[in-house]
């Protein structure tokens, strides 16, 4: 074990765990009051919904699993670069629209819209569930990354100890959680980003210059992981699946509940499109990031004894951890893994935030307790916050990595089949609310199905119209196939009940 | 919620001016104007400087958006 390192990842864990605690006081409001705890009073304004999302949306998983596939599959990682790219024209066009339709009706989840929007319970209730199924696999993944991070620093206890920090990790995360509410992934952010910016920089000017430029990294890269192989015969091979991959996870991305939770706590419309302006130098850092990957492959750490026991145990996660061991000095080591671990606390956080809210508002108030009151309702969802994170911390704990990966994979699948509702329906309310559960449905089962015909092991599904191949991703996809489903089943709904049509909201006509 | 307010605030109304959103999505769908090597850029291949270049791009896009739609 590394005492230094590890003396700076704790000193540094120790300092966040304290800001978590004092978070609840800051700017303090009526933690009985559901959108104080669950979304910090509406109140951030630009620099902090800056920080906020980009701990949110930039996860400690994204810095870990970016650059692995960069070292593992080579350029088709790097999709992360045009996916964080779409994601920003979208947010600024669609989701002040999302702000102030939520502030005015006091809607603090897409399902709550979603209800109020098309009247249709059971659509509010698919909308719900598949945010809970989506985000509850994400979280575990921010464990993963979180215990790929202990075990680079060589805190290997053994047997039943063995998981030990990450336990004491996540009971710290669920503690000031259930305190603070969302104010403290908010202050925490502030911090880890700024760790993370230091460690990315750092790791991406002085890393070539050890290794002797990036034109000598860019070399020792084979020629098939370095561009996209180019289409051949009656197939857009693999452009049309980097395209479709940018495309899908961007267009999902703001569907998660946890993306939501953070930008509807903002101050104002003007601080979600602020921040699509801004919010790309977390872009343009994962982008340098991915970057590491390349470099790892270059320095030859795969091929190092020293790291060989991370590699069998992770695999090409453990790339970029090793890379850190291998080019930095022990207090920088401890650093650069504390802003990655904190990274993973803050989306872990708001993540369990997110799901408490979808909980308490669209299922427990709507179909357990419908007369509680405030009170109740925060402290339903605290505890909700807990129960979530302690069943990703066993899921991690007693089933197979690579389960969790699958499941998050095809969580993205599910999210995306809330779109027509959720994001086409702030614009019109013309889409039955029948259609679109008759679409929603049929996307999750076709999305699963196109998931399972490749053994859960990818998303990109080899489409074959008319003889021409067309691979892409499966969320895309579906979702076309959802969308097109609930628009012609619209009139048809219209006709068979007249009454179900979608109605005028405040903020959203 | 006041009543007032008929008229439409700023940025809240569609404008033509938000179809230049439409050119990171045409550039970034378009892979094979940038899947190759060169010209490379301090040893940096096309493909990655080119992408990144659009990060900027679509950012002080979507800043000069933001400017003229508040004003």
């Amino acid at each position: 074990m590394d005492y230094i390192a590890t003396s700076v990842f704790i000193g540094l864990f120790l300092l966040v765990t304290v800001i978590g605690f004092f978070a609840g006081r800051w700017r303090s409001g009526d933690l009985d009051q559901l959108h104080e705890w669950g979304l910090g009073g509406r109140r951030f304004g630009t620099l902090i919904t800056w920080f906020l999302l980009g701990g949110d949306l930039y996860t400690a998983y994204t810095f870990v699993a970016v650059p692995a596939l960069m070292f593992g599959a080579g350029a088709v990682g790097f999709f992360a670069v045009p996916y964080t790219i779409l994601i920003y024209p979208i947010l600024f066009m669609v989701f002040p629209r999302m702000w102030e339709v939520a502030q005015r009706n006091g809607y603090i989840t897409a399902a709550d819209f979603v209800k109020g929007r098309f009247e249709n319970q059971p659509l509010a209730l698919a909308i719900a569930i598949t945010g809970l199924l989506a985000t509850m696999p994400y979280i575990a993944l921010q464990l993963v990354g979180m215990e790929v991070i202990i075990a680079a620093l060589g805190l290997h206890l053994s047997g039943f100890w063995s998981e030990l920090p990450l336990i004491i990790a996540f009971i710290v995360l669920a503690a000031f959680t259930y305190a603070s509410g969302l104010r403290a992934p908010a202050m925490i952010a502030v911090v880890k980003d700024m760790l993370i910016y230091v460690a990315v920089i750092a790791a991406v000017v002085i890393i070539p210059m050890k290794l002797g430029g990036y034109g000598k990294i860019f070399s020792s890269i084979s020629p098939e992981k370095l561009i996209l192989p180019h289409p051949e015969g009656a197939s857009l091979g693999g452009y049309s699946a980097y395209a479709t991959l940018a495309l899908g996870s961007a267009l999902a991305l703001f569907l998660y509940p946890h993306s939501l939770t953070a930008l509807l706590s903002s101050s104002s419309r003007q601080v979600i499109r602020r921040n699509a302006a801004i919010l790309p130098t977390y872009s343009f850092l994962l982008g340098l990031l991915a970057l590491l990957g390349f470099m790892a492959i270059a320095a030859g750490v795969q091929s190092n004894p020293a790291y060989a026991a991370g590699f069998a145990e992770f695999g090409a996660n453990f790339s970029v951890p090793a890379l850190f061991l291998d080019s930095f000095p022990s207090w920088f080591v401890g650093l650069a893994f504390a802003a990655i671990a904190i990274g993973a606390l803050v989306p872990a956080a708001i993540m369990s935030i997110a799901c408490a809210n979808l909980f308490t508002r669209n299922i427990y108030k709507e179909y357990i307790n419908p007369r509680c009151t405030d009170a109740q309702e925060s402290r339903m969802a605290k505890l909700i916050s807990l129960i979530v994170k302690a069943g990703a911390l066993v899921f991690v704990l007693s089933l197979d990595k690579q389960f969790a990966i699958q499941f998050q994979l095809l969580g993205g699948i599910w999210i995306i089949q809330t779109l027509p509702a959720v994001m086409i329906g702030l614009f019109t309310r013309w889409l039955n609310g029948w259609a679109l559960l008759a679409g929603w449905a049929t996307g999750i089962i076709i999305g699963t199905g196109m998931a399972a015909s490749l053994g859960f092991k990818g998303s990109i599904y080899p489409l074959d119209i008319l003889g021409y191949m067309l691979p892409g991703y499966a969320a895309f996809y579906s979702l076309i196939i959802n969308l097109a489903l609930a628009i012609i089943l619209t009139p048809l709904f219209n006709m068979v009940a007249p009454g179900s049509k979608g109605r005028a909201l405040e903020g959203c006509p | 919620m006041p009543e007032a307010q008929e008229t439409k605030p700023k940025g809240r109304r569609w404008r033509p001016l938000y179809l230049l959103f439409a050119l990171p999505f045409i550039a970034m769908f378009w892979v094979s104007s940038y899947d190759r090597i060169e010209p490379a850029l301090y040893g940096i291949p096309f493909f990655y400087w080119y992408q990144m270049l659009w990060i900027l791009i679509t950012s002080a896009l979507t800043l000069f958006i933001y400017l003229v739609d508040e004003r």
